[in-house]
């Protein structure tokens, strides 16, 4: 059995600021969070927020991708159902984003690290409560550590048995 | 098998984590593989011919013209056969899709190596081992001493080892997409390094039921062929089958498919895709025609194993390569 160890996460722990990789829609959810800045809200600035047309251009590899390359959460951002611009861009959104939830189950990669919220052009409080949650749920689980040279040195470092 | 020649091309197979379905590949080529040894010079394929390690060790470096390797990386033995027979060799083409993607022995990412010795050596009903003993990599015995090779936590593609240039893909691969690989490398002009040497286009293509495949198939439930009697000549995504084929590369001519089974994904994506399982992942979840929350997480639950299903073929080469290590793992499921 594998157990953490403490020394070298908790120590992590004290400085460690997560890194979330977040997918936001142009119509919807990137003017909520655009109405959050002009309004001058504040949020935890752990977010890196790609602009992509639709929530549904959401390719489950650019969220594998942002784990694969350390990414420490995936927050994705949408319009509420209904209200897609491009009709159901979103609810395609909704169906992988069901599926993906267990492939990364299965991963070993914990459910808090990966959301999806719909959020309204007028929701700026929404994408700040939102983001301010992951990120501290996201601190409690530490790092990821999925970044490829973190696997080259666990194999350069593993005891051959 | 033929006389040496100073100008015949040199060849050398080896297998490491792999079944011996790709070695059967080679040797299904029939009366074609004639036309190849005819052509070539093969100067090492321990499963048919007696070689061993020492007369690679013994061949100048660069001197063998390709070497096909088949299997995932596990052992330290493979590892270390893998960089002997690259450093030998001007060309090392992957064969297969173990070689190719880690194949079904990278399944074994799901799970570490601890819980693996467990399951094998300690747990399995038709052993008794209570001392829970576990297989050495050194023993001593009467002044002899025996080494086995050590095992690796993790299982890896050819390419997260050594350098490769080309890949040919499959489970195994068929005699015709080996025979065509081969001759394109015995050919004047070789592809862009890094080619997989088959088509490059998703299976519906090829398939012989692709008139049948509607615009856009819809699912309330994904159906496993057993539960079903499948019809013959119908697109089997719009039987509410699961079919891989959308999302892997053709070149086997859709044998599964004309076996009236499902695609399971072996050759693959094609160049444009990184990650063969979340782009069918995408693809068959979009197609889930319910909105409703529950109603799509009910439909999906007849994916009952979605990893083992859509990385199949592919777990150590796709973007995440294994499960998160450290995590305390589950205990495998009992009998």
């Amino acid at each position: 059995m594998l157990s953490r160890q403490p020394s070298a996460s908790e120590t992590s722990q004290a400085k460690f600021e997560p890194r979330i990789v977040a997918f936001f829609c142009n119509w919807c959810t990137y003017l909520a969070a655009d109405l959050a800045g002009t309004s001058r809200m504040k949020y935890a600035p752990n977010v890196r927020v790609v602009r992509l047309m639709c929530s549904g251009r959401v390719d489950p590899q650019f969220v594998l991708d942002a784990f694969a390359h350390g990414a420490d959460g995936v927050f994705i951002g949408g319009c509420h159902p209904g209200d897609c611009h491009y009709q159901e861009g979103n609810y395609k959104t909704l169906k992988r984003y069901h599926l993906l939830k267990r492939v990364l189950k299965e991963m070993g990669i914990e459910e808090d690290r990966f959301r999806l919220e719909w959020i309204s052009a007028a929701e700026a409080d929404r994408v700040r409560t939102a983001i301010n949650q992951m990120v501290e749920k996201v601190r409690d689980l530490g790092p990821l550590n999925l970044e490829l040279k973190d696997l080259e040195n666990a194999y350069a470092e593993e005891v051959l048995v | 098998m033929s006389d040496k020649s100073p100008d015949k091309p040199k060849v050398a197979f080896y297998w490491c984590a792999s079944c011996g379905g790709c070695e059967e590949a080679v040797v299904d080529l029939a009366e074609a593989i004639l036309d190849v040894v005819a052509k070539v010079d093969i100067v090492f394929w321990p499963v048919a011919m007696d070689f061993k390690r020492k007369d690679v060790e013994s061949m100048a470096d660069g001197s063998i013209t390709a070497t096909f390797l088949n299997g995932a990386i596990r052992t330290s033995e493979q590892e270390s056969m893998a960089r002997l027979l690259r450093s030998k060799s001007q060309l090392l083409v992957a064969l297969g899709a173990c070689s190719h993607l880690g194949g079904i022995p990278g399944l074994a990412n799901l799970f570490d190596r601890a819980s693996l010795m467990q399951e094998v050596y300690v747990h399995p009903p038709s052993t008794i081992n209570a001392e829970g003993t576990l297989p050495q990599t050194h023993y001593q015995d009467n002044g002899h001493s025996v080494e086995l090779p050590a095992l690796h936590e993790t299982v890896r593609s050819l390419d997260q080892v050594v350098d490769v240039d080309y890949y040919i893909p499959g489970c195994p691969p068929t005699p015709k997409t080996f025979l065509a690989a081969v001759q394109i490398l015995l050919g004047s002009e070789l592809p862009v390094k890094g080619t997989v040497l088959a088509p490059d286009c998703a299976l519906c293509d090829e398939c012989p039921r692709k008139d049948t495949k509607p615009e856009k198939p819809v699912f309330t439930e994904f159906k496993r062929p057993q539960q079903m009697l499948v019809d013959e000549e119908k697109c089997l995504l719009a039987q509410g089958l699961l079919c891989m084929g959308p999302g892997t590369r053709s070149g086997c001519e859709a044998l599964c498919v004309r076996g009236n089974m499902p695609c399971s994904g072996c050759y693959g994506p094609t160049s444009r895709v990184r990650d063969q399982g979340a782009k069918i992942l995408s693809c068959l979840a979009s197609l889930v025609e319910s909105k409703d929350e529950a109603e799509i997480d009910r439909v999906l639950s007849t994916i009952p194993d979605p990893v083992g299903t859509f990385y199949r073929y592919g777990l150590p080469g796709s973007l995440l390569r294994r499960k998160k290590p450290g995590v305390r793992q589950a205990p495998l499921p009992s009998r």
